[in-house]
């Protein structure tokens, strides 16, 4: 087990988020206990663990969703005390959730248009003319999403009501919108629950170009553990709320706190 | 079979017969339903974004009102001599004073309740309700007060126009609200299809966690859907305190607007509007061509049936969202 890092041992480039001995709970129940990692710039770093080991909770912690009751997040070297969603969401962190979170009323191009609307700075009456430098910058935006939708090879859809979508593509589109925003951090809650073993390895494919092309640092909960193994350089294990384990993906795999914790120890 | 006869023959016979008063009627009923088709309107609009059923919607109106006649009637004993001018500004400072009321609910009423069941919310209307009954009559007085209408340049008068061979009255006061009305209607519509700060709004109506996680903040997006609808419970105001006068029986019009929104569907804007409009002039057809063999009166009620109707057929209203899911 690797000694939870602190901002100021690590050079500031090098560390893109630092969670510090997180606690978190619901009434009597701790959802998470004394939990420190970090995320470095530039990689995928999965986050694993049983059931209700507190996984989508760390998440929620870091995007604002939920206020831990100790313990700090650094991210881009600032520490920050309470955050909103949204303040995180301008910080530069997206996110999709593990049942799929989308605008079910609206197209997939509306949909990946929402996430961009942190980026647009015009007021709303030059939006109504649709005139000079409002249309520009609407021109622009829709510039930026139509690259997302051909990188995610759903041109066809561009134009359907999400709601009606199969279950597969609504992910593909919840994980278009995160990229619309541009994040510096992307969480992903899950990306490939319920899939086909054909639209798991798309996923990863998108997951890995995402990652190479536009380097977007990447923290994933999944709980297949070949995807984890193939798409991770670093794996950090809950159980319980605790931290349990940490490092490479082969490291991880052999730590026998990790093993007795998913297989259950025999007494 | 003469009751038959009087049911669903006699009306038609006289509506062919005398074309001059059918046109009268649908006319009239036009004119209230677009009155409906407003207060609806202010409704969808919170529900919507919110999932809020906004039971002070009437209240608001009365409100907003109370305010411009009150406004003007200090900024005339100030010494503010034209009479249009003092009107107008009245009218701006009203515009201000539903901003402030807006960003006073997500503060003092939202915030606090967020993530609380959608009953709670209710009920928490249900006290703002009467917070602002109060905070009216504290301020304004009980007594029904005259819509300022000359100041704002609203027409008054009637164009007796002869059509069938009759003469069918349009009031000026009536054109006025269904142009305007539809100005603002139109409005709304082109806010919400193609501005930055619709389209959030329809993403906060979609799902309140998706539009967070891509930063939008839900206590902005609240204050101006609140504040939307208090300039709609304005114009509301104005337009149906201009055929009557201001006071706080006025908000009892809110509950005439159920039935149009069940008929148009809670979260739908067309809906609204065609729901309004449907019961306005159904309540008038109902009441002069049906109403006499009920005894009359029928007016009150008839839209309330038409609505339970409807729920038994169509619980999601004409343009409602049908709910789906899987189980």
């Amino acid at each position: 087990m690797r000694a939870p890092s602190s901002p100021s041992e690590i050079a500031a480039g090098d560390v893109l988020l630092a969670a510090e001995n997180i606690s978190l709970s619901f009434g009597g129940v701790k959802a998470l206990t004394g939990v420190s990692f970090d995320i470095r710039k530039g990689e995928i770093r999965a986050i694993i663990g049983p059931n209700g080991a507190g996984k989508t909770s760390m998440l929620n912690v870091i995007n604002g969703f939920y206020q831990a009751d100790h313990g700090t997040i650094t991210f881009k070297g600032v520490r920050r005390g309470k955050m909103r969603p949204y303040e995180a969401a301008e910080f530069g962190i997206a996110r999709t959730f593990q049942n799929v979170a989308l605008f079910r009323g609206m197209s997939t191009l509306d949909n990946l248009m929402a996430g961009r609307t942190l980026k647009m700075r015009r007021s709303f009456f030059w939006h109504i003319l649709r005139h000079g430098p409002a249309l520009q910058e609407e021109v622009e935006h829709r510039r930026k999403v139509e690259e997302i939708i051909d990188f995610l090879e759903i041109p066809h859809i561009r134009r359907v009501p999400v709601g009606r979508l199969p279950y597969g593509l609504q992910k593909r589109v919840e994980l278009g919108r995160a990229l619309a925003m541009e994040p510096e951090l992307l969480l992903l809650d899950e990306p490939m629950a319920g899939m086909n073993l054909e639209e798991k390895e798309d996923m990863c494919r998108y997951i890995i170009d995402v990652n190479n092309h536009f380097g977007t640092t990447i923290a994933l909960i999944e709980h297949d553990m070949g995807v984890v193994m193939d798409l991770s350089d670093r794996v950090v294990v809950l159980d319980y709320g605790r931290k349990i384990a940490d490092g490479a993906p082969n490291q991880v795999k052999q730590d026998q706190a990790v093993i007795d914790a998913y297989l259950g120890v025999a007494h | 079979m003469d009751l038959l006869y009087k049911i669903f023959l006699d009306p038609f016979v006289q509506m062919g017969s005398a074309p001059d008063l059918l046109l009268q009627t649908l006319w009239e009923g036009l004119v209230g339903g677009v009155l409906y088709a407003l207060i609806a309107l202010g409704f969808v609009l919170i529900f919507k974004a919110s999932g809020v059923f906004n039971f002070a919607q009437g209240i608001m109106v009365v409100f907003a009102a109370l305010t411009l006649v009150g406004l003007f009637a200090l900024l005339t004993r100030v010494g503010v001599s034209n009479a249009h001018l003092a009107a107008f500004a009245a009218l701006g400072l009203t515009v201000v004073v539903m901003l402030g009321l807006a960003i006073a609910v997500e503060k003092l009423v939202l915030r606090p309740l967020v993530n609380q069941p959608d009953i709670i919310l209710f009920m928490a209307t249900f006290g703002l309700t009467y917070v602002l009954i109060g905070l009216g009559e504290l301020i304004f007085g009980g007594e029904p007060k005259v819509m300022i209408t000359n100041e704002l340049f609203l027409p008054r008068g009637a164009w007796d126009l002869e059509i069938f061979g009759g003469f069918v009255t349009f009031q000026h006061i009536d054109i006025a609200a269904a142009i305007i009305a539809s100005l603002m209607v139109a409005g709304l519509a082109v806010f919400f299809s193609k501005t930055r700060i619709g389209r959030a709004l329809r993403a906060v109506a979609d799902s309140h966690k998706a539009a967070l996680s891509v930063g939008i903040s839900l206590e902005q997006i609240w204050v101006i859907v609140w504040f939307a609808s208090g300039l709609v419970a304005l114009v509301t105001g104005i337009m149906w305190a201009a055929r009557s006068d201001v006071s706080f029986a006025l908000q009892i019009i809110a509950l005439r607007a159920l039935p149009v929104l069940i008929l148009g569907g809670f979260t739908s804007i067309p809906g609204a509007i065609v729901g309004g409009l449907i019961i306005g002039v159904g309540e008038k057809l109902g009441e002069f061509y049906w109403g006499p063999l009920l005894g009359g009166g029928i007016e009150s009620w008839l839209a309330y049936f038409i609505a339970l109707v409807f729920l038994l057929f169509r619980p999601q209203g004409l343009f409602g969202e049908k709910i789906i899911e899987r189980v």
